[in-house]
Parts: structure tokens; sequence; C-alpha cells
């Protein structure tokens, strides 16, 4: 038996012929399409679907949409599971799996329900009681793993998502955010200029609350009114309708972020459609018909499953023909109620009485005079002072508001009616401003400065003709906002007759052992605002920090203004002066998959490749990240380690010759009358000086004297240099340069050109560098004729052909070496025939292990590692390199004493003594075993295993290092576990006379 | 995300532009003193309302140029090219 509680007839989203299957907490049940998961449990008799946060009290379902604070649950296996899926939203579909959670090991039997016995102990600002006593953390670690295992709100999938999300831009002159009656009347008004619209309607379908209203719109039934507007709008070839699209944030200049449910949530997708679409709509206007939340009274145990606001009764019973219980009671402090106390009396509850809190002479509406003539008992006056039951409600005890008249009425059923929220929290985003409206007791939109018109329901209209009236004012208001059209039209601001008046009654008098909520997600009770306010805790932000009310992931939704209003009364301050605490996006959950989109795994950011990669990868060599770059670690042969490889390829660039990919160096073309001024300025040494044909290293500072970057700058021809970058810095530094030009220098006729990706680069290096060159190029390489730190153009001759070359002597082994550059496309071509004409004299490629081998025997300094962003050129001994006769960035902080202290961190090499191995990241310290804190004099900054030294060696930076030449000290890691004697030397640990790069 | 008005591709996503700081700071005369320079480097003004500041539209046109915003709100008063005035150049794109 299936489905028992479905009512016979009705239920206007639901198709009866379409039966679906779904498991929830292991049983299967049966519902319909068009059902949610709330709805089709319900029509299953199944109340009790979670335990509270922090209580672990039994909870029922609330509501019938987004602002569920309760009924949350894990839905899906694997890797498809997600936590806190509100089973109010969540459509059903054939398969689906959902399980309670924040429960051991039932929902029906949860161990964690202690807790409520031990609520004593967990009062409000339980969190901060506990780092604040004892004074010491030790408490928090005591308590930490108890207290996060018993407050949980499901768990998140540990597989990767295995699903699709998509981004989309859009562009509209209107985007109307709410498709129920306003929303579409505002649409279909915008529509008829032929204005670009964009409708988001969160749920599937457009029409709203009023689909199963009795409304007539236009003297049409509601139903009708909605279709022919859906359809009049879907003719319209510049308006796009979003069903299940909810916009969840407003952000500058007008951008809505919205997320479209694309395909059901936790079914699997395994065709092109991605399972939710993040729209970024950059809109003109937006007409924000977002409507109102309904919102609840705090009475005793108000938390019992069966306790529904009254307007999800009516849409269970309307909407999902759904039978909700056998005995009913209705509480209201407003019309709206009747509604759903009629809709109940026709699905055939019992409506024991309708508990009114207004006075008699107040309840006047026409929901109430038909509700008399049903035969329905009016209680006025009155309140629910507490419910009773174990796992649904049994019972409530019914009170008037002067205390008197305790009567008790069985019913499983409660359907309560606190009055309506406006859903003002996108217009707030927009820095809208609200105001305290006390006939709705509730806050309504103001005005914002930016480019959205609130409209219907969230500026408070309670009837559907004048909503329909303001909101067609709205789009009105748009347009001439979007320039689109300038109509003039009532402004329809709501007078006091078209809201909805609501007593202000937002707890009622507190009963001894009752808990009453205001906060069921976070489990924040009335109690619990009083102590807030006893200890200090009165403003909002405090209230709701202190509390936890709001936090949860409904964000209050039902609960904020209840706790805001308590609040007011216990500071005797009006609730306009007590205001609201900030809304911020997202204004429903977010799927973390939707915010990256497509940009996940491989495609966070772009990956640039060399020339010659596809060489590399043919190796089978395992490449490393150099920023976006990936570059060749080293060649391993059959059975050799990496390791091993690299250090076999360093030997052979000592020994023979070697080449490298050094395409990823950033290069920078400079043409221009001023070029060689505009370096002199740049670099701390002269450029001026460099004759064509040659290239110089340049450091450059940033304006506070510290090094920045370093790199070759050769000089083409007269007015046409080329300049070389780290691979780092490549973008900020053309960056740079772009601003000198632009805006401090503009006088300089200098012109930048990034040619990173133009010219693929390759370093020949070794005693045989020269000869495999002779063999390849079309000019003499002799020492004289091409001598160190010459430039030349040259043709390459390849397989394939000449090949025309810029040619550098250049060497950052140490080596005799030479850099060629060739066009990108012709870089595998170049590369092969430098391997081919090599091949005789032991020619092997290299990796970014041996360079960094090699760089670190010739004491060449790196960005990130010696460059640390604190040094300066005297800490790495570039002092000499500073021209004393010329200005450049960064050099009038230079002489600051600070930067000159003899106790500066230097550059220094260090050797591992006795064979042993110097750990990564180590700190140098004079005494390895000194007490902890040990007084740290500088630290390892890169390290090698030196084919060259016989040692392990790096490069350190050192307090007074170049003082302490000769001495020992111990490079130590803790993390490593290791304490390693070295000896403190020069940073060049080859050939520093410079003898074979010149040779 | 605000939408940027670069003087010569017109408003973009902010996710093109690289922000470049107060526009009003000058790098001093080479022989000023070592004050000038510590205000230079180190020193802003971090005002409450419309700041002139410099902005790059590096997924664009690679331009530098002035935009006068409302730290409060956001809100572009005006934008200008490099070395054009702000209150002299009313073609400038804004919104
Ligand atoms: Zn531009």
């Amino acid at each position: 038996m299936t489905q028992t509680w479905r009512l016979a007839e009705g239920g206007s989203a639901i198709d009866r012929t379409h039966p679906l299957g779904f498991v929830y907490d292991g049983r299967r049940y049966e519902g319909y399409a068009g059902d949610t998961l709330a709805s089709a449990l319900l029509a299953n008799g199944v109340h009790l679907v979670a335990r509270s946060f922090k209580y672990h009290r039994p909870r029922g379902i609330v509501t019938a949409g987004v602002e569920e604070p309760s009924a949350l649950v894990q839905l899906g296996v694997g890797a498809r599971s997600e936590p806190n899926t509100r089973a109010t939203t969540l459509e059903l579909h054939d398969g689906l799996v959902a399980a309670s959670q924040n429960c051991w090991p039932s929902v029906r039997f949860d161990a964690g329900a202690l807790a409520n016995a031990l609520s004593p102990l967990l009062p409000a600002g339980f969190y901060y009681k506990t780092f604040k006593w004892p004074p010491t953390p030790k408490a928090w670690l005591r308590y930490e793993h108890y207290i996060r295992s018993a407050a949980g709100m499901g768990r998140a999938a540990l597989a990767p998502d295995p699903d699709r999300y998509e981004h989309q831009y859009a562009h509209c002159d209107v985007l109307v955010i709410g498709g129920g009656v306003a929303g579409l009347a505002a649409a279909r008004r915008a529509a008829q200029t032929g204005a670009r619209v964009i409708v988001c309607q969160q749920s599937p379908r457009f029409g709203g609350a009023a689909i199963e209203g009795d409304a007539t719109i236009e003297a049409r039934p509601a139903p009708q009114w909605i279709a022919e507007t859906i359809a009049t709008l879907a003719s319209h070839p510049d308006v796009r309708l979003l069903p299940r699209t909810t916009a969840y944030g407003y952000y500058d200049d007008d951008l809505v972020g919205a997320v479209e449910r694309v395909t059901e949530d936790g079914a699997t997708t395994d065709g092109m459609l991605p399972r939710q679409r993040m729209w970024m709509v950059r809109a003109k206007a937006v007409v924000l018909a977002s409507g109102a939340i309904e919102r609840a009274i705090a009475y005793g145990n108000n938390d019992l499953p069966g306790t529904l606001l009254a307007r999800a009764v009516f849409t269970y019973v309307r909407r999902y023909g759904v039978r909700l219980g056998t005995r009913a009671v209705v509480f209201t402090n407003n019309d709206s109620a009747y509604e759903a106390a009629l809709a109940l009396h026709e699905s055939g509850l019992e409506v024991k009485a309708i508990v009114d809190a207004r006075r008699d002479g107040e309840v006047t509406c026409a929901g109430a005079a038909l509700a008399r003539s049903a035969g329905l008992r009016i209680r006025a006056a009155s309140v629910i002072a507490c419910a009773h039951g174990r796992q649904r409600v049994a019972r409530v005890d019914v009170v008037t508001r002067n205390g008197g008249d305790v009567s008790t009425l069985d019913c499983d059923l409660v359907a309560v009616s606190g009055g309506y929220s406006p859903a003002v929290h996108l217009f707030s985003q927009a820095r809208g401003t609200l105001h305290y409206d006390p006939t709705s007791a509730s806050f309504l939109p103001d005005a914002s400065p930016m480019a959205i018109v609130a409209a219907g329901a969230v500026n408070g209209h309670g009837n559907v003709e004048r909503a329909i009236a303001n909101a067609v004012a709205a789009a009105d208001a748009a347009l001439a906002r979007a320039g689109i059209a300038n109509r003039s039209s009532s402004s329809a601001v709501p007078g006091d007759d078209d809201r909805l008046r609501v007593d202000s009654l937002w707890a009622v008098p507190p009963v001894r052992g009752a808990k009453c909520f205001v906060d069921l997600q976070n489990d924040v009770t009335v109690a619990d605002v009083a102590v807030a306010n006893r200890e200090g805790y009165q403003a909002v932000e405090h209230l709701k920090r202190y509390t936890t009310l709001g936090m949860g992931t409904d964000q209050g939704k039902t609960s904020n203004v209840i706790g805001l209003a308590l609040m007011s009364e216990r500071l005797g301050v009006s609730l306009a002066q007590v205001g609201t605490t900030t809304f911020r996006p997202p204004y429903t959950p977010v799927t973390l998959g939707a915010l990256p989109g497509a940009a996940s795994g491989a495609h966070v950011e772009p990956t640039r490749y060399s020339a010659m990669h596809a060489w590399h990868a043919e190796q089978g060599t395992r490449f490393v990240n150099a920023g976006l770059w990936k570059r060749p670690h080293s060649y391993p042969r059959p059975g050799e380690s990496e390791d091993d490889a690299a250090a076999r390829e360093a030997r052979n660039v000592r020994a023979n010759v070697g080449v490298v990919d050094v395409s990823t160096l950033g290069k920078i073309e400079l043409q221009g009358r001023d070029v060689a001024e505009f370096l002199n300025r740049l670099y701390i040494n002269r450029f001026d000086n460099l004759t064509v044909g040659r290239c110089r290293y340049g450091v450059m500072l940033r304006e506070d004297g510290i090094v920045r970057d370093d790199g070759t700058t050769s000089r083409l021809d007269d007015t046409h240099y080329l300049m070389t970058t780290t691979t780092a810095n490549a973008v900020a530094i053309m960056q740079t340069i772009e601003r000198l030009l632009q805006i401090d220098w503009p006088e300089l006729a200098v012109y930048a050109t990034s040619v990173t990706e133009q010219w693929a680069a390759a370093a020949l290096s070794g005693p045989k560098s020269r000869e495999v060159l002779a063999q390849l190029v079309d000019i003499d390489v002799t020492n004289d004729a091409f001598p160190f730190l010459a430039v030349t153009i040259c043709n390459l001759r390849t397989s394939t052909g000449s090949l025309p070359a810029r040619l550098f002597r250049m060497s950052y082994s140490g080596e005799l070496a030479y850099e060629i550059h060739v066009p990108s496309s012709r870089g595998r071509a170049m590369w092969e025939a430098v391997l081919d004409a090599g091949a005789p004299f032991g020619i092997m490629p290299y990796g970014t292990e041996a360079m960094n081998t090699l760089r670190v025997e010739k004491g060449h300094v790196v960005i990130g590692a010696e460059i640390d962003g604190r040094t300066t050129a005297g800490d790495l001994g570039m002092e000499r390199l500073v021209n004393p006769n010329k200005w450049c960035i960064g050099k009038p902080l230079l002489a600051r004493p600070a930067l000159n202290a003899p106790d500066r961190w230097q550059l220094v090499g260090l050797t591992a003594m006795r064979g042993a191995h110097i750990p990564r990241g180590a700190k140098l310290v004079a005494d390895p075993d000194h007490a902890l804190p040990n007084p740290m004099l500088g630290h390892v900054t890169s390290f090698c295993d030196s084919p060259h030294a016989g040692a392990s060696i790096a490069l350190a930076l050192l307090s007074s290092g170049r003082a302490r030449r000769g001495e020992t000290l111990w490079a130590v890691s803790p993390l490593a576990d290791a304490k390693i004697e070295v000896t403190i030397g020069p940073s060049v640990f080859v050939d520093p006379e410079g003898t074979r790069l010149r040779g | 995300m605000m939408l940027i008005p670069c003087p010569w591709c017109g408003s973009r996503n902010q996710i093109e532009f690289t922000y470049g700081g107060d526009a009003g700071v000058r790098r001093p005369a080479p022989d000023a003193p070592e004050s000038a320079w510590i205000d230079y480097v180190y020193v802003r003004d971090n005002p409450c309302g419309p700041l002139d500041e410099l902005w790059y539209h590096g997924a664009g046109c690679r331009s530098w140029f002035t935009v006068r915003r409302d730290t409060r709100t956001h809100a572009i008063l005006a934008s200008a090219p490099a070395g054009g005035s702000l209150t002299d150049d009313p073609s400038a794109d804004v919104r």
C-alpha cells in the first residue's frame, strides 16, 4: 500500500498517470510526476524526516518551498551524494534515493536526542563560552570531536563531482526575477515594447502561489490568465523564460547571478546536458517580483512534526493532492490562513478550530465568513500556548490572550501563519533600503540606487489585481531605466487596503518545560534571544552570531524577523530601530560545482606548451608546472630513475654538450628612439652603452628597492632591443612596461610587444657546443668572430631547409653556451636539427632538474628562491651592478639603513659535510641542539646533489653571510628530522673566474 | 562584478582589467629627498568617496587609463585615457 495519504482527486502539479518509485531511508515509496520529495513523503504519511541540528529533536516538513528550515535530506549516493537538499524543492524522479541526516542510528531512534535532555548545558553562545572558559584552547580540543559529530548537517561526497556544469552570460533590457503573477505581468508589459526580457522562476512552473488560488485576474480564472500570459511571452522572440532558475545574487552594475537546474537533482545524466547552468545576467534594469515568505509564530513545542506553515498546507492540498492528517488546528494572526483552513476542510480533514490571535471584531475577512458558514469554529483572541506529542503533534493547548480559558484540542496537524516576510533579499543586496511597515508587520523595499524595481508581493501587496497593477508600474519604471520606453503609469504603491494586515504577535508567553523555537534549522529558541539580550548581544548582527539565528542553510527565511522582533520587544524599541541583518548572496545555497562551471580540473587555468612539447612528450618525460607552462623534468633512459637521469644530463653538459628548451622565458621586443634611456631607468645597470650585436644581463628593482626580476637584454639594431624576463614574471613585467610608457613617461618613444609565444628557444650548453653550432649555422662562430655576449641573426640548417634564427652567446649553466631563437612554428625543426648535429658530440637533452643543478653550481639566483621579495642586489652579491651615475626605479630607497645593515641575509654557498644531504627548506643555526626557539641565522634557498662538486650543495641566505665564509653551521629541518653540518663558502661552485663561458 | 569603462573599448567586465591604484600618485624627481620617496612608495590616501584611480585593460587593448570611482558604491563617475582629463572628456563612456 502506498500513497495512502493522497487525496482521491486534485493536485494541480501531479500527473496521476505517471507514478514514480523512490527510496527514502532505505524504504521504497511511490509518488507521482510533479511531486517534490516532500509532497511524495507526505502522501505516504511520512512527516518525521529530520533531527534538529543541536538538540536532535524530531522534525517534519514545515514549508513547500526554498525557505524550508527542517526537511533537509542527504540526496543520492556515492560521488553524486549531496547534503542539505531541501525535500520541499527537490523534484521527484524515478529511482531517487534520499536519506535523513543528522541522526543515528535512525531518524525515529536517534541517540543524539540525549542532547535535548542536556539542553541546559548547551545554551546560546555555547561556542563563545567554550572558548572563554576554561581559559585554554585545550577545552575546545577536548569537546570539539563530540560537538562536531553530534551537530551535523549531512555529509559532503568525498569523490570528485561527476556532473558537468556550465556558465552562460546573458544580456537583456529587463530581467524579471520571479515568475509569479506579478513577474509575468511585468514581463508581459516589458515584452510589449519589444524589449529583450528574461524571466527566471525558481520552481518548475510559472504562476507562483496563484496557480492553485481561486483568484480572478483580468476577468479570467487565475490558472487561465497564467497559461495565456506564458503563451504570450513565449511567442515573443526576445523573451527568454527560465524555469527552475534561482537568481541568487545581485552584484555591481546590475549583474545578477542565477542557477538553472537543467537536469534532475541527483539523477545520473550521461547526455550532453549539464546538471546546472550558471547564468550571469547583465540587465539594464531588473524587476524584482520575488514574492513573500510566510513565517511562523513561536509557541511551546512548535517544532513537532505535523506543524506546517499555513501556505504550505494549502499548497500540499491543492497542488499535490495530499491529505495531511485527520484532525487539524489552524493558528494565525492574519487573514491568509483561512484559505488553508478551508482547503483542509474541503480535503476531508476535521478542522477542530481556527485559533486567531486577533480580537473577534478584527476577524472580518471573506475567508472567515466562508469558514463560519462551513461550520468551522473560530477562536478569536486566542493562541496556541503549547503543543504536545512525541514524534508527531498529538494535541495543543489553546488559551485566550488574556491567559484564561485553557482547552486542549486533539490534532495531528497544525497550520500556522505569523504573516509574511517579503523576499527583499536581492533588493537589499542591490543596496536598496527597507522600511518597517507595522500594518503588515514586515520590512518593505524603499529605494535602491541600482537599476532594480520591486513589484508585487515583495512590495507588501496582498491583493492579486493590485499586485499586477504594481508590477505593470514596476515594468514601466524598469523600461525607463533601461532607456527603452518612457510610459507613465501610477506607481501603485500599496495602500493600507492592499496589504495583508498582520497582528504583530511573534511568540506566545512561554510555558514551563516547552521550548519555543524561533529558528528551527539552528535550534534557536525564544529563551536564547532573551539570553543574548541579557548578556549584551543586542545589536542584530551580534544577536545573529551569538545565537546563530538565521545562520543555517535557510538563512532564516522563516525565522529572522521573529528573532529581531523579540529583541526589539525586550529592548523596548520599535522593530524599525532594530533593523535587519545584512542580506548576502546566495539567496539559496548554490552547488559548488556551478560556481566554477567548466573551469575545473585541467580547465581551471590555461596550459601553455612550448613548440617542442610534443617531442618532449614522445620521450616519455614527466612535465613539471612552471607557472602555466609545462616543462620537461628530465629524460630518463629505460631503467633509469629521474634523479639519475638529471645527474647524467648535468654531467654531460659539463663534459660534452646538452640542449634545453628555454622557450618559456618572457620575451619583450622594444623598439623606438628612446629604448636605451628607458632601459637605463628600468635596470640597475647601464644599457645606453650596449652596442648593436651585444647583450647584457640586467637586474630590475621594485619601487622600494627590492630585486624584482632579472634577464638579458640584447640590442638587435639601433632602435630595436629584445628583453628577456623570468618565466614567472613575464606578464607582470610587460604590464609594468605598459604603465611606465603610458602613464609615467609618455614622452619616451618606446614601443613594447610581448613575443614570448612567437619564439621557440633552446640553450645549447657545454664545452662542445661551439662544435655543434658550427655544424648548424652559416656564420663564423669562433671566439673572435662571435664572442661571449654576442648576438646575431643567422641561418640554421635543418632537415627541411634553411631557417632564420636569432643566435645569442650567453650562459646559464656556466659552460660555453648559446641560445637559439626561431619562430615558434619552426621550434621542433630547430630542436631536432640541434640534436642531429650534436649526436656525434654526445649531445643529450636536459630538463629543468639538470638545469637547476647547473645553475645552483654556478650560483645563479632565481625568482621565488633567492629573489624572494626581500633581497636587495647587495644581498645577492650584485651590488657592483648598481650603476652609481644614473637613476633607476627602486634606487632612491636603496640607501635606507635597514637595507644596508651588516647583518643582512646574504647569498652564500653551502657544502654538506661527510656525504650528508642538505634537506629541503632547512634552517641555518649555530647549535642544532639549542633549546627552542633556536635562533635562526638563515635558510637554504636552493639545493642539489652536485655532480660537479661531488657533494650535496645549496645556496642559502645567511645573516652576515659573506663574513662567515669558512665557518661551519648546521642546516636543520625538524620536519625531515635532519641536522646536517655544512660549511659556508662562496655562492659560485664552478669556474668562479668565468673562463669556461668566455673560452 | 563591476563594469569598467575603457575609453577605447567601452564598458567591459572587471575580470578583463587589473587595478593600478591611486592615479594621483606621481613619482618624485630623481633627486627628491628620501621622505618624498617613502610617501610615494608607502603612503596612500584611503578616501571615502570619489577616487581617481588607474586601471589596465590587460585582456583587451592593453591600455592604462584613469577612472573616477566612488569607493562607497563602486559607481564610476568618469573615465579618461592616460593623460586625458576626467572632467574635460565628456566623450568618455560612462554608465
Ligand atoms: Zn580597452
